[in-house]
């Protein structure tokens, strides 16, 4: 008979969430970039797409291993990334939608969706990590101090992609502009301050999303301008991740990510 | 012998012993060309604690490095020996010794340049300013890809010689 490890309910106070909605983020955007192992536009890309993902879930482990510090049940990086059901994973909505033109669960997407998102993201991420490198627990300024001067060239790289497609040809800069609009709606999440936010801030553990705004919107307009993009109106829609109310993707992502650990509860290799 | 002396003693085999760990990944620089090793202490208990840094986050070659380190030790008769892992202040390309740095170039890697510079212009679109190539010289080169065969080496093309080469990226 096969075992089968019941999930972990995480006790999700204020500082235990903030840092779990980091960790996920760079977690569920990791698992959305190694999906291009194999099969990136170039060999060039293909290399660059998975090391980009080995970065991030380096940046979630470490944040994983801090969340289960902070946490207290003694829940260690593996049971927090492969055991939490879909409610207790609070990562931004826009990195689970699906990425690859050719995934099972992803009609639509296209390799301009992965270079906008992995810039939108790239970019807030680095305003993030600068930020809690001043953060009152040592260790996450420590996590962050080594995750920014990563981030510099996820940012850099996926710039140059913007550029490089927004300023390409009409296909290319049509599609683009395609990821953008399909993008946008979810970026009002990365700036929504709630009640996590406030109480991260007010114990100087780190910024609330919305002190990270003004900086981003400048450095994403500066590249869109020479990319030829302006950025769009805003929308109504609010998405929920960050609060453990996911898209109908989640589910499917989840799955894939946890299955084997679910199957044969502690293997490790 | 003094204990002090012995003490130093231990120390300095050990940091001898690091000179010939190879990096995994490249090779040709050691543990200790790299700047990774931060500190080699001997405990009161006899033992000796070896503070390693990693060079990127999601660096598959930390736990080989960690693991190649302590049986060098164990051989080479300094054990017992324990790992700490430390992350502040975080790794950077600075640390490479001057030495390592001609081993890189000798190799064909571009070594890194200093990171003042990109630190300063905290840009979106940095470039690593001039990557000269590392079997020509010229300094007439431009990079292909930000990422290559590992997270710490970026893909450059000299267009003196047209060979491709590998650019330490400076972090």
């Amino acid at each position: 008979m096969t075992a089968v490890a019941t999930s972990i309910r995480v006790r999700a106070t204020p500082p235990v969430q903030y840092v779990l909605r980091i960790a996920d983020t760079c977690l569920i955007h990791a698992q959305r970039l190694a999906e291009w192992c194999g099969h990136g536009p170039v060999l060039e890309e293909d290399i660059a797409l998975t090391n980009m993902a080995l970065d991030l879930v380096g940046q979630a482990r470490a944040l994983l291993t801090h969340a289960g510090r902070l946490e207290g049940q003694g829940f260690d990086e593996d049971q927090l990334a492969f055991l939490r059901d879909e409610r207790q994973v609070f990562n931004l909505t826009l990195v689970e939608q699906p990425m690859r033109r050719s995934s099972a669960h992803a009609p639509g997407g296209d390799f301009a969706d992965t270079v906008l998102r992995n810039f939108l993201l790239s970019t807030w991420l680095n305003g993030l990590w600068t930020r809690l490198m001043a953060s009152s627990d040592a260790d996450l300024a420590a996590i962050a101090g080594k995750a920014v001067k990563e981030s510099r060239y996820h940012r850099q790289h996926a710039g140059d992609w913007v550029v490089r497609l927004g300023d390409g040809t009409e296909e290319s800069a049509a599609r683009l502009r395609a990821a953008l609009e399909r993008a946008w709606p979810y970026t009002h999440e990365m700036f929504k301050r709630d009640a996590v936010d406030t109480a991260a801030e007010a114990a100087g553990l780190g910024p609330a999303r919305d002190a990270l705004h003004a900086d981003w919107q400048r450095e994403v307009a500066a590249v869109f301008g020479d990319a030829g993009l302006d950025l769009p109106a805003d929308t109504p829609f609010m998405s929920t991740g960050t609060l453990g109310r996911h898209s109908e993707h989640m589910g499917f992502i989840l799955a894939e990510m946890q299955s084997l650990q679910r199957q044969h509860p502690g293997g490790h290799w | 012998m003094s204990t002090a002396a012995a003490a130093a003693s231990r120390i300095d085999a050990a940091w001898a012993t690091l000179d010939a760990v190879p990096d995994p990944e490249v090779p040709v620089l050691s543990v200790r060309d790299l700047g990774i090793v931060r500190e080699v202490l001997e405990h009161h208990d006899g033992r000796l604690e070896v503070v390693l840094t990693p060079t990127y986050s999601g660096c598959p070659a930390t736990e080989v490095i960690a693991g190649s380190v302590r049986e060098a030790l164990v051989a080479a008769g300094l054990g017992p020996v324990t790992m700490t892992h430390r992350l502040a202040p975080a790794w950077t390309t600075d640390w490479i010794s001057a030495e390592g740095r001609a081993k890189l170039l000798a190799y064909g890697i571009a070594p890194p340049s200093g990171i003042a510079a990109l630190a300063a212009g905290n840009t979106v679109r940095i470039r690593p300013p001039g990557v000269a190539c590392p079997r020509c010289g010229s300094g007439d080169t431009e990079r292909l890809s930000a990422f290559g065969s590992t997270a710490c080496k970026a893909l450059h093309r000299c267009l003196a010689c047209r060979e491709p080469f590998e650019h330490f990226k400076p972090i």
